[in-house]
């Protein structure tokens, strides 16, 4: 019972039962496309997660890549003739490998100069999808066409609530086990000291780079992800805001935990759809309900209610 | 055998040499010391023999190889560790994770084998495991090995970064003031482990302020001022070399010590 309590993968388990659960409580096709976002976005800011939280590497600009992924679903179906699925598949390929030759030169800068370079990445995808209407729909987007799995054509919410959960899930796994291993331990121990971590024969650079091409494919996988849940694409999937809302949810529901990153994410999901019955109020109380938390939970929310309760047992 | 060399070495930082045509040579398998006045350069040695500086001038020998320049993973991987004035833990690991960090020179699984957690992963990280708690149990911290990093006494830290250091089986352990903020006790237990460590096969070269323990321990001392050599030899030499003395106690102070012990 102990060791199934502390296995690397039991906050998950909680996680898959709430899942199961869930829409038995849903009234409405509409909750579970609410929930499918809140998982889509727990993807991403998973991924994100694994950069910031673990390597401690600053991105201001990773809608940039759930931009890509987005407009990969929605470009090659309608130019190409590529099937949706395999353009999820070559989007997060053409992510991975444009967060490589990105990365190699900026995961060079620290703190606020990778801050500021990220952020231009973001900046100037947006920018692309914006200008290149030909390809892109410009301003006003492009239509997506479904995914057909096997035959079927998921355009329903509750089809996205279970793909969308079973790839958090998924990725959750892999983010835990990575932590849990020599790639992840020599991460962690770039974010607390790359001088001592490189005289333990660590290769600084090729690691940040490797994890920074991982949590770009994540993102890359939720920008398909939400282009085909929403069957329509704009730029502002890269917009800058949306980058923040990354960067948000995971210091949110709190930097280096898993189950942190769906907090945050259900948080800046659910928490706006709620609010707009304050109606002007409605940014206000979002920005106070944010700041509070900080206050308060300053190690995020998942971490500090766990030490909360740790100090509380005692 | 002279395991690590330095060969007219030289950096300056605008326009102060702080280390200015230094040779040295370090037999295997011997304590072998460096010390100096404040500022004399002998970190800065340490920086450039880690990889961390890269010499303006002269060359580095590794186990007779020229490794100038080298970066230092590549050294580490060549068989060089060190610790660090100021600590260097990883404070967000526990202390048994930041000796498993020493070990990744010999950890083999890539990032693919990692995210899927294959049985080799497994597998590796059980050997991972079992020789950082050898590393730890070689100074004295085995029962601590669950606590966070930040939980151990300042003392203990100073060990840990030893038992991190250790697991990555170097040939060259470089310990920069590993008694700085000891208590005597501490430096006592300190003085044991560096002579297991150098029982062991392992060659330290050692930065200290604390002269009691570098004549206790060192078989060859190296004594630096303002970025040059001053004098070499066992501690006796040393000891009584009127320019040692004078660089530590200044000219009037030296006459005193003179008339002391004349």
């Amino acid at each position: 019972m102990r060791a199934l309590a502390t296995h690397r993968l039991a906050s998950l388990v909680p996680i898959a039962a709430i899942m199961l659960v869930l829409p038995l409580m849903f009234p409405s096709a509409y909750y579970y496309r609410v929930a499918a976002l809140v998982f889509i976005f727990a993807l991403a800011a998973l991924g994100l997660n694994l950069l910031m939280g673990f390597a401690g590497q600053v991105s201001l600009g990773h809608a940039g890549f759930l931009g890509l992924g987005g407009y990969a679903v929605a470009i090659g179906p309608t130019h190409f003739g590529v099937p949706p699925w395999l353009c999820i598949v070559a989007g997060a390929a053409l992510s991975g490998l444009i967060a490589f030759l990105v990365g190699r030169p900026i995961l060079r800068l620290k703190g606020h100069y990778l801050a500021v370079a990220t952020l231009g990445f973001g900046l100037l995808i947006a920018i692309v999808l914006t200008n290149e209407a030909g390809w892109s729909g410009g301003p006003d987007g492009t239509s997506v066409s479904r995914l057909t799995l096997f035959g079927w054509r998921l355009s329903s919410s509750d089809a996205w609530y279970w793909i969308a959960g079973a790839s958090f899930l998924a990725g959750a796994t892999l983010g835990l086990n990575l932590i849990d291993s020599p790639t992840g331990r020599a991460l962690r121990a770039i974010h607390d000291s790359e001088v001592a971590s490189s005289l333990l024969a660590i290769d600084v650079a090729r690691k940040k780079l490797g994890v920074f091409v991982l949590s770009a494919v994540y993102a890359s996988v939720a920008g398909s992800y939400l282009a085909l849940l929403n069957g329509h694409i704009t730029p502002d999937i890269s917009g800058f805001l949306r980058s923040i809302e990354l960067v948000a949810m995971v210091v949110l529901g709190g930097l280096g935990s898993i189950p942190g990153s769906l907090v945050g994410a259900a948080l800046l999901v659910v928490l706006p759809q709620t609010l707009t019955m304050l109606h002007e109020y409605e940014h206000m109380v979002l920005g106070l309900v944010l700041m509070g938390f900080m206050i308060f939970l300053r190690q995020g929310i998942v971490p500090g209610l766990a030490a909360f309760f740790a100090r509380w047992r005692r | 055998m002279t395991i690590l060399a330095a060969e007219g070495l030289s950096i300056a930082f605008g326009g102060v040499r702080a280390i200015d045509h230094v040779s040295l040579a370090v037999e295997a398998g011997l304590v072998f010391s460096i010390i100096g006045p404040n500022g004399a350069g002998k970190t800065t040695l340490f920086n450039m023999f880690s990889g961390l500086y890269v010499p303006q001038d002269g060359h580095v020998r590794l186990a007779g190889e020229d490794v100038t320049g080298l970066a230092p993973d590549r050294l580490a991987r060549r068989g060089l560790a060190r610790t660090f004035q100021n600590l260097q833990i990883f404070f967000r690991m526990t202390v048994l994770e930041n000796v498993m960090v020493g070990r990744h020179r010999h950890e083999t699984t890539g990032i693919f084998s990692d995210l899927l957690h294959l049985p080799s992963v497994a597998r590796q990280n059980r050997k991972t495991a079992e020789a950082a708690r050898a590393a730890l149990a070689r100074v004295g911290l085995a029962p601590h090995g669950n606590l966070p990093a930040g939980g151990l006494p300042y003392g203990a830290l100073k060990r840990l970064e030893i038992a991190r250091a250790l697991a990555s089986e170097p040939k060259v352990l470089l310990l920069d003031e590993p008694a700085a903020g000891c208590n005597p006790v501490e430096t006592q237990e300190l003085a044991g482990i560096i002579r297991a460590i150098v029982k062991d096969g392992v060659t330290v070269v050692l930065v200290e302020h604390d002269m009691r323990l570098v004549m206790n321990i060192s078989d060859r001392i190296h004594v630096l001022a303002n970025g040059r050599t001053l004098a070499e030899g066992t501690a006796a030499e040393v000891r009584a070399s009127p320019a040692v003395i004078e660089a530590y106690l200044g000219v009037h102070g030296s006459r005193e010590a003179q008339r002391a012990v004349g």
